[in-house]
């Protein structure tokens, strides 16, 4: 093992021959990725047309708007703010629950390795991508339009596009199961169900409540602006604050809704602490 | 008992993994399967239960063709062949009695087994079976909290829980140290004895299958080519086992 013949020889590289991080193809395609970029950005500025002028007062402007909103209203909390505040932590919250119960079914029926039928796991990405493609704003004007304006409609938003989210990352949760226990259990002849509550279900559990947890983070300040089209909660306060010109009153309600969501992202991550 | 006749298995058409085995399991004791790695010993074994098909052949457990189960029919015969893993395959993230419990999911509905209301019957066993593995008051650990001796104690015990007619074993000891690995292999062997359950165990340690083998049936390229007790096992033997010369020394 020691004689120098055995020992690894270096091929030693022709003369000139040195070394590029990039094959020509490579440069290339750099090159017309970095250009497709700076077009892109070139159009989009020349497409926006920005107005100069608009542009110059804007400091004017905001100096203006920061007067009018000084003083806050704080007293306009009790009568005008609590209860649509209330009502947008409910909406979140019942979203969220249905989602959860809709979006488990889905996710399931997502995970290759638990419905090994391509065409129903292709059916079920499906509905997580149109839950998702849509806005919650978008399918609150759907559901202002089917159920008139008001809460419930705004659950159903927060709930539809949280399908979506949920099923994707529950489904993908349950893809990453180790297969050992699986096939364990299955050897040992429990039924499918049992396979999904012993095998599955321990596994993806922290998965799962982180999951819940962020979204009804999301789904408190998505609420928030919900009513902007009609759908409940605090959103309509802001909303008819905005069309009176009431701007002590919109900074009233914009300090409530950063407060929820501080309050809100508070609780998640103690929650969380705990849970997991 | 269990029967093999003419199995045949290849993952690849054209490249078989197993070739015409017929191979009987009769009487209590243990069996062990010995063969260099990549001869199908571990794909023998997985298609007594079915967890590989066999692409021919008979599994003839208790008079049933197993091959041709399926569904509920393959379930239920699944509940009466328990199986330790080489990775012990528990949920880590339950407790130890929990696993144990697993091992009766077979016999229980899944709407009690989720409410964790097992037949008290089912609850004492598996404290008496946590004292026979050595593992009494561990009943409220975590499975991850284990060591991997402890894993694999939990392991025979979760397959005992079914009550089985049969015992399969694939490489039970392949990741322990050689301490641990006569442990398990006297446990194993124990509860096989006691309780008449044969073991059927696949191994490719030859020293430990010639310690605790009733009957050691040797494998080469998907084939049987020795079969006997372990006392046959002589070096001739086991270069037509394994090949070459230079290992023996």
């Amino acid at each position: 093992m020691t004689s120098p013949t055995s020992a690894p020889v270096l091929r030693q590289a022709p003369a000139g021959d040195g070394w590029q991080r990039f094959s020509p193809a490579q440069r290339l395609t750099r090159f017309l990725v970095y250009l497709a970029i700076v077009a892109a950005i070139v159009q989009s500025l020349r497409h926006v047309e920005v107005i100069p002028e608009f542009l110059y007062d804007a400091p004017e402007q905001m100096v203006d708007l920061v007067t009018r909103m000084w003083p806050v209203e704080w007293a306009a909390y009790g009568e005008h703010v609590h209860a649509p505040l209330v009502e947008t932590l409910h909406i979140a919250s019942l979203g969220t629950l249905l989602a959860i119960v809709l979006a488990l079914p889905v996710g399931v029926l997502a995970a290759h390795n638990l419905v090994p039928s391509t065409p129903l796991n292709l059916f079920a990405k499906l509905i997580l991508v149109s839950s998702r493609s849509v806005n919650s704003l978008v399918w609150a004007l759907l559901f202002v339009g089917i159920f008139g304006p008001g809460a419930l409609a705004g659950t159903l938003a927060i709930a539809f596009r949280s399908i979506g989210f949920v099923g994707k990352l529950v489904g993908e949760a349950l893809e990453e199961a180790q297969p050992g226990p699986i096939e364990a259990l299955k050897a040992s002849g429990a039924p499918w169900v049992s396979v999904l509550a012993f095998g599955y279900w321990p596994q993806v559990k922290p998965a799962f409540w982180s999951i819940a947890l962020f979204r009804w983070d999301i789904n408190v300040r998505e609420s928030a602006v919900l009513g902007l089209v009609g759908a409940g909660g605090i959103g309509m306060a802001l909303d008819s604050a905005l069309n009176l010109f009431q701007w002590d009153r919109v900074a009233l309600i914009l300090a409530a809704i950063l407060a929820i969501v501080i309050a809100a992202e508070l609780v998640v991550t103690q929650v969380r602490k705990r849970v997991i | 008992m269990l029967t093999l006749k003419q199995l045949n298995k290849s993952y690849v058409p054209g490249k078989p993994v197993l070739v015409d085995i017929d191979l009987a399991i009769e009487a209590r004791g243990i069996t062990a399967i010995i063969g260099a790695s990549g001869t199908g010993k571990s794909t023998l074994i997985r298609c007594v239960n079915r967890l590989v098909d066999p692409t021919s052949g008979q599994i003839l457990f208790d008079g049933v063709d197993l091959a041709r189960l399926s569904g509920r029919a393959l379930r239920h015969a699944r509940r009466h062949i328990g199986m330790v893993f080489q990775e012990y395959n528990l949920v880590e993230r339950l407790s130890v009695m929990e696993n144990l419990l697993c091992g009766r999911l077979g016999f229980v509905s899944p709407w009690r087994a989720w409410r964790r209301s097992f037949p008290s019957d089912d609850v004492r066993q598996a404290h008496e079976l946590l004292e026979v593995v050595g593992l009494a008051g561990f009943a409220r650990q975590r499975a991850d909290a284990l060591s991997g001796g402890q894993r694999q104690r939990v392991g025979i015990a979760r397959a005992v829980m079914q009550k089985p007619k049969l015992l399969l074993a694939d490489e039970p000891t392949s990741s322990l140290d050689p301490k641990t690995s006569v442990e398990i292999m006297e446990l194993l062997a124990g509860v096989g004895r006691e309780r008449g359950i044969p073991v059927l165990v696949n191994m490719h340690d030859v020293d430990l299958a010639k310690r605790f083998a009733d009957r050691v049936v040797g494998m080469a390229g998907g084939r049987i080519v020795f079969d006997g007790p372990p006392d046959g096992l002589d070096d001739a033997e086991l270069t037509r086992i394994y090949g070459g010369q230079g290992w023996l020394q």
